[in-house]
C-alpha cells in the first residue's frame, strides 16, 4: 500500500471530447459516444489520423439491464471506425470510465501501445426513475439491498452519521447544491444550466401566469427547505441533493509522452494515479469517510510527490451533496469534519481557494454513470489548458488538477492527477 | 446445533429461527456479522458460529420515500416512507437492518445513538418464506 508507484513510460493526454449531457428520447449511447469522439478529434491541436489509434478502453455500467445489450465496447469500436482494433469494456459501477482511463495509461506505460482511446458511455433515460434506482442499486452491497437501502438511502445514512459526529445539518448540504448550481450555467455541456435562483424565479413566474398564490421563499435555502419544492427522497437526502438521470459519452486520447508534442504543444501529463476498494456500511472503518478514497488519494499523491495543497482545482464524485463533503475531506483538502465549514465559507466556489466541481458536478453537469470518470477529467483538461470559458478558474498559473470518481457506495474509488508543464 | 457451513445462506436461515449469528475467528478472535468463512483480519479459515445478543444502538439511518419494488409491495411510498439503518451492536460490530417503530413522518425524532433491540420480520411470499432482520426502539422494562 505504501509502495511508491511509477509508470514505466510517461503518458500524456492530447485530446478530449464529450457529448452534450442530457436525457435524450431519440439518441442512444452509440450516438452520444460518436459525438464525443468527433469532439475529441476536433480538440487535437495538430490533428490526428484515427487509424493510428491502437486500442479502445470503454467504461460502461448499466447497458446490460437498462438497454438489454451487453458487449458494448465492440459495438462502439465499430461505430467510430476502429474495427479491427481491440476494444475492451471496463466495469466499476459509476467509476467505470476512470478504470478505462487507468487501463489505457497502463497499456501505454507498458510500451505495448502508443496511442489509446479511453472513454465511457451510458444510456439511462429510457427507463422509469424507479427502474433506474433499482438498477443502480445493483452496485450496492447485497446486505444493504436486502435491508431496503437504495443509493440515496446509503448516502442518507452516511449524512446522519456525519451530522451526528460533526454537528453539520441539512443547510450544509444545501450549500453544496447552491454552489454547484452557480457553476452550472457557465457549462454549455451541462444537463442543468440553471442556478437555484433561476429555478425559483421560473416557479414564481409559472404560479403568476396560472393565477396561483405566489411562493414566499426568502432565499435559496428557504426554497430548498420547502418540502413541496424539494421533497425528501431518502431523508435527509432530498431531490436537490441528488444528481440526475443522464445520457452521455466522453473520451480522451492518451499517447506515450515522447510523442505527445506531435499532437499538441499543450499536452497534459498523468502524474498521479490511485485506486482503492471499500466495504459496506456494516464493515466500514467509519461511516463518515470512504477508506477507498483515502487509499486512492494516498497512492496518487505518493506517485506524484504532491499533496492536497498542490491541487488547484478538482472534480469530486458528488452523486449526492453529502458525498462532496465526505470527499473533500478524504482527499485531504480539508480536515475531517471541517469540509462543511469550508463550503459555507465559499472556499470551494469557482473563485474560492479550492475550486471544487467547476463543471457543476454530477449534480448539474449530469451523471451518465459510465461516462462520468472521463468527463470529470475533461473538465480538468479544459481548466488546465484555460479553455473553460466563463467558468475558467481565475488563476493564471494553473498547473495541477485532479479528478475523483466513485463506484457504488464507496466500493471503488479513483483519484487521478494531471499536470500541465 | 448441527454444523452448518458459514455462509450468507445459513445466516438467513438462522434469522428464520430468530437468531442473529455471526462468526468468530478462533485464531485472532475477531467477530464478523454477517459471518465470514475466512477471517479478513488474519486470513484464518478456523471460524465458529456465535450468537449475537440482539441489542445495539442506532449508528445511522435514512427514511426512504422511493424504495425498491419489494418494499413498495409492502405498501411503502412517498407518503409512507420506511426507515432503514446501521446498528452498532453490543458486541462492537455493525449490521444494516430495517428500523421499525419509529416515526418516519418526523425523521428529526429519530436519533443516532438511540438504544434498539432486534425484531424478526417473517414474510411469506408464496412458497419461499423469508425473514428480514429489523431493530426497534428498546422498551425500557419496569421492574
Amino acid at each position: 500500500m505504501n509502495k511508491k508507484r511509477k509508470l514505466g513510460r510517461g503518458v500524456a493526454v492530447v485530446g478530449a471530447g464529450m457529448s452534450q449531457f442530457d436525457m435524450f428520447d431519440d439518441r442512444d449511447s452509440k450516438d452520444l459516444f460518436t459525438e464525443a469522439f468527433s469532439s475529441m478529434l476536433a480538440s487535437v491541436d495538430k490533428g490526428l489520423d484515427p487509424r493510428d489509434i491502437d486500442a479502445l478502453y470503454l467504461g460502461n455500467f448499466t447497458n446490460d439491464f437498462f438497454v438489454n445489450q451487453s458487449h458494448w465496447s465492440a459495438i462502439i469500436s465499430d461505430a467510430i471506425g476502429l474495427v479491427p482494433r481491440p476494444a475492451t469494456r471496463t466495469e466499476g459501477a459509476c467509476a467505470s470510465s476512470a478504470l478505462a482511463f487507468r487501463e489505457g495509461v497502463f497499456a501505454i506505460a507498458s510500451g505495448f501501445y502508443d496511442m489509446v482511446l479511453v472513454g465511457g458511455v451510458e444510456d439511462m433515460s429510457k427507463r422509469s426513475t424507479a427502474e433506474v434506482a433499482e438498477g443502480l442499486a445493483l452496485a450496492a452491497v447485497p446486505y444493504e439491498r436486502k435491508a431496503g437501502f437504495t443509493f440515496p438511502g446509503v448516502f442518507g445514512a452516511i449524512a446522519t452519521a456525519y451530522f451526528d459526529k460533526y454537528g453539520a445539518g441539512r443547510e450544509d448540504l444545501m450549500n453544496v447544491t447552491i454552489k454547484s448550481h452557480n457553476n452550472a450555467p457557465l457549462n454549455p455541456k451541462a444537463q442543468f444550466q440553471t442556478t437555484i435562483r433561476d429555478i425559483m424565479d421560473g416557479k414564481i413566474a409559472r404560479a403568476q401566469s396560472k393565477g396561483d398564490a405566489l411562493p414566499q421563499w426568502t432565499d435559496e435555502r428557504d426554497f430548498l427547505a420547502d418540502p413541496q419544492a424539494n421533497p425528501s427522497i431518502a431523508w435527509p437526502i432530498h431531490l436537490f441533493d441528488c444528481c440526475p438521470i443522464s445520457d452521455g459519452g466522453a473520451c480522451m486520447l492518451l499517447v506515450g509522452e515522447e510523442i505527445a508534442r506531435n499532437f499538441t504543444d499543450d499536452p497534459l501529463y498523468v502524474v498521479g494515479l490511485g485506486q482503492g476498494s471499500g466495504r459496506g456500511l456494516h464493515a466500514a472503518d467509519d461511516l463518515t469517510y470512504f477508506e477507498a478514497t483515502r487509499a486512492a488519494a494516498q497512492e496518487a499523491y505518493g506517485m506524484a510527490d504532491l499533496g492536497p495543497e498542490d491541487i488547484q482545482c478538482c472534480e469530486v464524485h458528488d452523486c449526492f451533496s453529502i458525498a462532496e463533503l465526505i470527499h473533500i475531506e478524504d482527499l485531504g483538502f480539508f480536515k475531517a469534519g471541517q469540509g462543511y465549514k469550508a463550503v459555507a465559507e465559499g472556499m470551494t466556489r469557482l473563485d474560492g481557494a479550492k475550486p471544487i466541481n467547476t463543471s457543476g458536478g454530477l449534480k448539474c453537469k449530469g451523471h451518465p454513470v459510465g461516462a462520468t470518470g472521463v468527463a470529470q477529467l475533461i473538465e480538468i483538461w479544459e481548466q488546465l489548458r484555460h479553455q473553460a470559458g466563463d467558468r475558467q478558474v481565475p488563476n493564471s498559473n494553473l498547473r495541477i488538477g485532479a479528478a475523483h470518481n466513485v463506484g457504488g457506495t464507496g466500493g471503488t474509488s479513483t483519484f487521478t492527477i494531471l499536470e500541465r508543464r | 446445533m448441527a454444523e452448518r457451513p458459514i455462509s450468507d445462506h445459513w445466516f438467513e436461515e438462522f434469522l428464520k429461527e430468530e437468531k442473529i449469528m455471526g462468526s468468530r475467528c478462533t485464531a485472532c478472535k475477531t467477530l464478523f456479522v454477517p459471518p465470514r468463512s475466512v477471517c479478513s483480519k488474519c486470513y484464518s479459515a478456523e471460524m465458529q458460529w456465535e450468537e449475537i445478543a440482539s441489542k445495539g444502538r442506532l449508528a445511522a439511518f435514512t427514511c426512504i420515500a422511493i424504495g425498491p419494488s419489494f418494499m413498495t409491495e409492502e405498501g411503502y411510498d412517498r407518503k409512507n416512507p420506511y426507515c432503514t439503518g446501521v446498528v452498532e451492536l453490543t458486541e462492537q460490530t455493525r449490521v444494516v437492518a430495517r428500523i421499525e417503530g419509529v416515526d418516519t413522518q418526523d425523521p428529526a425524532s429519530i436519533k443516532v445513538g438511540m438504544p434498539l433491540s432486534a425484531k424478526f420480520l417473517h414474510r411469506d411470499s408464496g412458497d419461499k418464506p423469508k425473514t428480514f432482520l429489523a431493530f426497534e426502539p428498546q422498551i425500557t422494562e419496569n421492574e
